[in-house]
């Protein structure tokens, strides 16, 4: 993986300085929090219901075991001793004192990482498909060019101030692992004549108004990636909308104008940038991609795996991915015990999983988009002595991709956005889904839970969303079916009246009931839904 | 009346700034001032004559400003660009980045915290009209 040279390393230090320096001004009082709150989101802090909530990001959701043991660490020194994986493969932590964030910067820094970016108006996180570097369907590793874009929209001086968030993905195979559609800019790895490009869909999101991005371009050279994202951003930058924080977003401005209108304003201004000399040169990503060679796989490892034991045998078909390289496989580490809050990692979690990641999978980790974590390069003939240490943990359960699987926003026990909670319904939906018997025979099911409109757990893209509203001082969750945020991307529809905690429950075992009922052959859940439509289930519902 | 702030050697230009409709119109005005939403871009015709834009920041958040000074000095414009309004200490560094190369704030600028903002950094990932060869380019010569 990627390791920083002696200029990122400034970099960072450097941000350590400035932001110790702020943080000192405003706790003399020399700054208003008016004044410093963009200060303070640009370093991922944020002023939740209770506490200072810091954002860490993990760039395209990488990082070695002794990153992640930091990760750990911090938690249990600043904060109540977990860490919150999120749905961008950030972390946050939800316990954090304003006068201790400069320290925790610090601790990032000195394992080259940092929370630059993890919010305010300004290009966030890069995230990428968490199986790059070890899927069987990639082209090439999307990894190197997330990382040219992390450095090109790290401070840029520009594009710091926009009218709103900016979201940027990318990814390198046919099958979309990361929502790559639904970011402000969506980039695919494509072959033109033998040559590796990137294909743009720009303009896509979530929030109050989900939209999935059009393709803009079909192929952009490498050697003319930041010139292109520069005009995308320019356009937007200028003309985005600023009257309006719910309509400022790009996918507003690409709507509004229409793609083909966008599409021309930003092939002019790329036609202007060319000509500015702002592109790394091929070797830069020459350079950067030699860090994210294969490791030295072992090429005779047996490719064949003992399932007599039953429970391993489980853990191995859900959660396991094909990789590569034969003998080895992806696996897939599920932060969604039964009863359990999506995404919440322990201390002691957190450094079995570095301690795991260092034994069996070269030392690399990933976060997931659906907050899970991943061991990329995982030897089969290890994959038993894995399992029973994840499992020893807690860190076994065999649900990837099942309705247990289920995707939450941190809601109203911490966000001071949300209007309803999210994590006490994901704990009872996994209560009362537990038996794996049973999710296994629903099958994929992507269920994702937002406590507010602002969608931070996908409801929109979820095979089955909910959305928790406040309806006259309640909470009150609404039900949305036939979503995916996957290559087919679309976005779910809600079904009619809302309902309470534990009516939504009874409304999605409904829901499931319609699917066992109606599908053919192997149909999954959302097929079953496309084809039959949504009267069906409503009729089950409300009927 | 703050006092304003310049990294230039010349003179302060003393000729009023105008509105963007009125240069537009007047053949003679060699100060403009333009507003967040206006277009940078239909000033590059009378660059030549200018030798003061006053770019206005009504918010800081609002970053128009920004991308106007770019595209005023990829165009060639050698003149006093100043920002002016709600100019933060703690923005000045971009904007410095973007090609202003004076500053009219409506508050007053702390200049000690503005010296150290501006030295704080060495390097810096982008290419811009700033002119200052970006870390690619050290790396690869």
């Amino acid at each position: 993986m990627y390791q920083y040279d002696k200029y990122d390393q400034q970099m960072v230090d450097t941000r350590v300085a400035e932001f110790r320096d702020q943080v000192e001004r405003r706790l003399a009082g020399e700054l208003t929090e008016d004044q410093f709150k963009p200060l303070r989101l640009m370093n991922g802090l944020y002023l939740q219901l209770h506490a200072y909530m810091l954002r860490v990001a993990i760039p395209y959701g990488t990082l070695n075991s002794k990153q992640m043991r930091m990760l750990g660490h911090i938690a249990r020194k600043y904060d109540r001793d977990y860490g919150h994986f999120t749905t961008r493969q950030n972390i946050q932590y939800n316990w954090i004192k304003l006068e201790d964030a400069p320290d925790i910067l610090a601790d990032l820094a000195s394992v080259e990482m940092h929370a630059i970016q993890t919010s305010g108006n300004c290009i966030r996180n890069i995230s990428s498909d968490q199986y790059a570097g070890a899927a069987a369907d990639e082209i090439a590793d999307p990894r190197p060019w997330a990382e040219i874009l992390r450095q090109w929209s790290s401070f840029h001086p520009e594009f710091s101030y926009l009218p709103r968030k900016f979201k940027i993905a990318v990814i390198a195979s046919d099958e979309d692992r990361a929502a790559m559609r639904l970011h402000d800019i969506g980039i695919q790895l494509v072959h033109k004549d033998g040559e590796l490009g990137a294909k743009f869909f720009v303009g896509g999101g979530m929030g109050r108004t989900p939209m999935i991005g059009p393709e803009i371009r079909d192929f952009v050279p490498a050697d003319e990636l930041i010139s292109y994202a520069e005009a995308c951003l320019r356009v937007y930058n200028r003309y985005g909308r600023r009257d309006n924080k719910y309509k400022a977003r790009i996918k507003i401005l690409v709507h509004e104008l229409g793609k083909e209108e966008y599409t021309r304003q930003v092939e002019e201004e790329f036609a202007h940038m060319k000509t500015l000399g702002l592109n790394p040169p091929v070797e830069e990503l020459a350079r950067i991609s030699e860090y994210f060679v294969d490791p030295p796989f072992d090429p005779d490892t047996r490719d064949d795996l003992d399932l007599s034991d039953p429970d391993f045998n489980l853990w191995v078909d859900q959660n396991t991915v094909e990789h590569k390289q034969s003998g080895y496989a992806i696996a897939v580490i599920s932060l969604k015990p039964q009863g359990g809050i999506p995404g919440d990692a322990s201390s002691a979690q957190i450094d079995l999983m570095a301690d795991l990641a260092e034994q069996y999978s070269f030392d690399e980790l990933r976060v997931t988009h659906s907050q899970n974590i991943v061991l990329p390069h995982v030897k089969k003939s290890d994959l038993y002595a894995l399992w029973q240490k994840l499992d020893e943990a807690g860190l076994a359960p065999a649900n990837l991709d099942l309705i247990t699987d289920s995707i939450a926003c941190p809601g109203l026990d911490y966000c001071s956005l949300a209007n309803a909670r999210s994590i006490p319904l994901a704990q009872k939906i996994s209560e009362r889904f537990a038996d794996l018997g049973r999710q296994r025979e629903l099958g994929e099911l992507k269920l994702k839970i937002s406590g507010c409109i602002n969608a931070c757990g996908h409801h929109h893209a979820g095979h089955i969303g909910i959305l928790g509203v406040d309806r006259k001082g309640t909470e009150n969750y609404q039900l949305l079916l036939g979503g995916s945020a996957a290559e087919d991307t679309s976005l779910a529809k809600i079904t009619g009246p809302g309902f309470s905690e534990d009516g939504v429950i009874d409304a999605i075992e409904t829901v499931t009931n319609v699917y066992l009922e109606e599908r053919q052959e192997d149909e999954r859940f959302i097929d079953t839904y496309r084809r039959v439509g949504m009267e069906r289930f409503k009729e089950a519902i409300y009927g | 009346m703050v006092e304003a702030i310049r990294f230039r050697d010349d003179d302060v230009h003393e000729e009023p700034a105008v509105s963007l409709d009125a240069v537009l119109d007047q053949s003679n005005a060699t100060a403009v001032r333009i507003e967040a939403g206006e277009d940078a871009r239909l000033l590059i015709p009378l660059l030549e004559r200018l030798a003061l834009i006053e770019v206005d920041f009504p918010v800081f958040g609002d970053g128009r400003g920004y991308s106007a000074a770019q595209i005023l000095r990829e165009a060639g414009y050698k003149g006093e660009l100043r920002a002016s309004g709600d100019v933060l200490v703690d923005q000045i560094a971009y904007m410095r980045r973007c090609g202003f190369d004076a500053f009219a704030p409506d508050a007053p600028i702390d200049q000690k915290v503005m010296k150290e903002a501006l030295e704080r950094y060495d390097e810096f990932y982008q290419s811009t009209t700033d002119s200052r060869a970006p870390i690619w380019k050290l790396r690869h010569g």
